[in-house]
């Protein structure tokens, strides 16, 4: 798992590599949260992620919560298959 | 965390084959008397705990068939659908793709071939011919009408899980992936309010709940047990949602009434199957076979130290050291035994999996062909068993291909026109022995022996008895036979079979009788680590036999010796029992003892006096195999440490036997004249 991150002008884009799954979400959670609030737009690229479970949907539901709270711009730029599907598995609960 | 699921995983797979393999048994018990209810109970175990398990790892492509599979097994419980031929042929091919996916499993993941989706595609095909809603989705609702008893039901399904759940290595998504198989999720809704502020929030965690309509033909016991894994960390709550019914004639009301019996009948029956299975559980532990083997090797190591310190004992005029180190002695031995006796497994297992094999084989063939097993409690070591399989395989294919004639030739030669196999082992004098008999046509000796002539492997004037011309077809020159009518393709590969056996230190032999069918016996070693030895000395030297071919002793007076020596064999009770004298065997110098002694030695059918100088008694005796140096040694076996230290040699009976029993074969020529060698 690995977290690619760029800034430019008022946005964050932040890249996931790898599992966004319980084996991941501490780290990633302590890596991202942060994140959220940081700039006025936050761009998450879920394209690289190889698999994703229960505690990586939770994840991205308290990303956007904390999103809407910091008044930041959140979008998807890319989601795997893995990622679109779990999505579609619980009708995109989140995002 | 990775590691210990690594594991259970493992566990998972392990206990799915064997369930798949008790599964297998089942059907083919089930094919034999349908009306077998507890076969049929059993078999839906199997499934439902593979399906079960399988969720647990999220493993969605075995659960996805399995409960396919286990949909048909519970009508054929419930009495919907009845055995038949094709079912159990279908059943027995879904158990065959279920291992199929559980080894891609194994395999890390390995997706199926293209060949084994297809096989999985078709099974669920024709799976769908017994399963009322696969089969009828054109008029659904009329034959659901019908039947009564699979309406759709609209389920609210509440789902709210425990913050432990992942930590316990369970996802709550599998669940709705599950619940995907089971029928039409046509809500679902993620709670996700329930996470707290972020300062509290714990990524590891659970906060999720949801809200899921599934319109499904599931009963509510069913979507019940899809939750029973997380009963203890998860509100789970399953209601029918009374909705405008498809069918007018059916309420929603009785619909839910219908679902209630259904739950109640089968609770009781959960029950029962929980309290069968517990005690299984405790009776066994898994053990590491490589741990096995470390524990078999440290005690034939403390058997040799406890026989030194014993040996020091007796030397140091001491009772109380002398008694100490008997009882320490005593208890080796148990724990000796005990230890052996952990190895050993009954053979049955291995017998058991060759039903199929004759069922698929006979069928092929199409030969009816019954196979009749005894002996199945019978012990060996695990090391043997696993090997003996291939061979025993093989034995039973050719019985099967070549000894068993078609169902016509069977009734022309006023037999019953169904075949009989059979699988016997019982113990034998410390070996065991595994008979495959047929009741087929016997072997043709007059082709065989023009076969061997042929093939230069017996000299055109020799005079062989029948035994010996049978057991021509295990050598190896033999099996590249053409296709010689009713002889074709029998012998082929026997020269493989034979040699597997020899490396267990085992032999293999036939008997045939034209017309009436053949027989194969197999002898064995009961283990390959220990035996029970008897000591002899020779000189300074000392040899081993094993206990378990000993029969008896004699004394070899004056009178006898002079004669018995010119001769090569001794009058045992009126007995011709020809002898070895061990000291020239092995060119022992020096003359011999004063006194001899014969120890009478019996292997299979055949029996021989060994002459030795000295008795020494019986001696447990672990088994040192001999170097590679010493490899092409014959009648000589391995060795063993004694307590003194000193090494002594352990014979091979059977060749030295053999050795003989050749000798004589070249000596006697006539056929008639009385073999020297008893039987």
């Amino acid at each position: 798992m690995s977290i690619t991150h760029e800034t430019t002008d008022d946005t964050a884009r932040v890249g996931i590599e790898g599992e966004l799954t319980i084996y991941t979400v501490a780290e990633l959670a302590a890596a991202l949260l942060p994140q959220v609030g940081a700039a006025a737009r936050l761009e998450l690229d879920l394209s690289q992620v190889t698999e994703m479970d229960g505690a990586g949907l939770q994840l991205l539901a308290v990303i956007e919560r904390e999103a809407g709270i910091n008044g930041t711009a959140l979008s998807l730029t890319g989601q795997s298959q893995a990622v679109t599907q779990t999505l579609q598995l619980c009708r995109g609960a989140a995002l | 965390m990775s590691i210990n699921l690594d594991q259970a995983q493992q566990t998972f797979i392990v206990e799915a084959r064997e369930l798949l393999q008790a599964m297998e048994q089942s059907l083919l018990q089930l094919e034999n008397e349908p009306d077998d209810q507890d076969a049929i109970g059993a078999i839906f175990r199997a499934a439902h705990t593979i399906k079960g398990s399988a969720g647990l790892f999220g493993l969605a492509p075995i659960v996805g068939f399995t409960h396919i599979v286990e949909d048909v097994l519970d009508r054929l419980r419930d009495g919907d659908i009845a055995v038949d031929a094709d079912l159990i042929a279908l059943l027995l091919k879904c158990g065959d793709h279920m291992l199929e996916l559980i080894d891609v499993v194994a395999s890390r993941g390995e997706a199926l071939t293209p060949a084994a989706l297809q096989r999985g595609e078709a099974l669920r095909e024709a799976l769908g011919v017994y399963h009322p809603l696969h089969a009828t989705t054109a008029d659904a609702v009329t034959a659901k009408a019908a039947d009564g008893e699979s309406a759709e039901v609209l389920w609210h399904i509440s789902l709210r899980f425990g913050a432990d759940v992942y930590r316990n290595g369970m996802d709550p998504l599998s669940f709705l992936r599950y619940l995907q198989t089971l029928g039409q999720m046509v809500q679902v809704d993620t709670l996700t309010d329930s996470i707290p502020a972020l300062e509290n929030f714990d990524p590891e965690s659970c906060y999720l709940g949801f809200e899921i309509d599934l319109r499904s033909t599931a009963s509510h016991a069913t979507l019940n047990e899809v939750f029973d894994f997380v009963r203890d960390e998860c509100e789970v709550q399953i209601t029918a949602v009374d909705e405008a019914p498809i069918n007018p004639a059916s309420t929603g009301t009785e619909l839910v009434t219908q679902a209630e019996p259904t739950h109640r009948s089968t609770a009781p029956q959960r029950v029962a199957t929980a309290s069968e299975a517990k005690p299984r559980d405790g009776n066994y532990v898994r053990v590491n076979a490589d741990k096995l083997d470390e524990l078999i090797n440290l005690v034939g190591e403390l058997v040799i130290a406890s026989a030194g310190a014993s040996l020091l004992a007796r030397s140091c005029n001491h009772d109380p050291l002398h008694e100490a180190t008997s009882t320490v002695s005593g208890l080796v031995e148990e724990i000796l035994d005990g230890a052996l006796h952990l190895r050993m497994i009954p053979i049955g297992d291995t017998f058991n999996r060759f039903r199929r094999v004759v069922r698929d084989v006979s069928q092929e063939l199409g030969k009816d062909i019954d196979l009749l097993i005894s002996g199945a409690e019978t012990e060996l070591d695990k090391t043997v068993v696993e090997k003996i399989g291939d061979p025993l395989m093989h034995l039973l294919r050719n019985a099967m291909d070549h000894g068993i004639e078609s169902a016509e030739a069977r009734r022309a030669a006023g037999k019953s026109s169904k075949g009989h196999l059979s699988l016997n082992a019982y113990h034998d004098s410390g070996s065991i022995v595994i008979e495959i008999a047929d009741d087929g046509a016997g072997l043709n000796r007059e082709r065989i022996l023009e076969k061997a002539q042929e093939r230069g492997l017996v000299a055109s004037g020799a005079v062989l008895s029948d035994q010996e011309i049978y057991n021509l077809i295990f050598e190896a020159g033999f099996s590249t036979a053409e296709a010689v009518t009713n002889l074709s393709g029998r012998g082929v590969g026997m020269d493989v079979v034979k040699r597997n056996i020899t490396l267990l230190r085992g032999t293999v032999d036939l008997d045939s009788r034209p017309g009436q069918g053949t027989v194969v016996r197999i002898r064995l070693p009961l283990t390959l680590a220990i035996i029970n030895g008897f000591l002899v000395g020779i000189d300074q030297a000392t040899y081993v036999i094993p206990l378990d071919m000993v029969q008896e002793c004699i004394e070899l007076d004056e009178p006898q010796r002079d004669s018995s020596r010119e001769q090569g064999y001794l009058d045992l009770r009126g007995e011709v029992l020809p002898l070895v004298h061990l000291r020239d065997h092995f060119n022992h110098e020096g003359p011999a003892a004063r006194r001899q002694n014969v120890v009478v030695v019996r292997y299979a059918e055949h029996k021989a006096g060994l002459v030795v100088d000295d008795l020494l008694g019986e001696f447990q005796t672990v088994i040192k195999p001999l170097g590679k140096l010493f490899g092409a040694l014959r009648g000589i076996s391995g060795s063993t440490i004694l307590g003194s230290g000193a090494v002594a040699l352990i014979l091979d009976v059977p060749a030295l036997l053999n050795q003989l029993v050749q000798m004589e074969a070249r000596t006697a020529q006539a056929p008639q004249s009385p073999l020297v060698v008893a039987r």
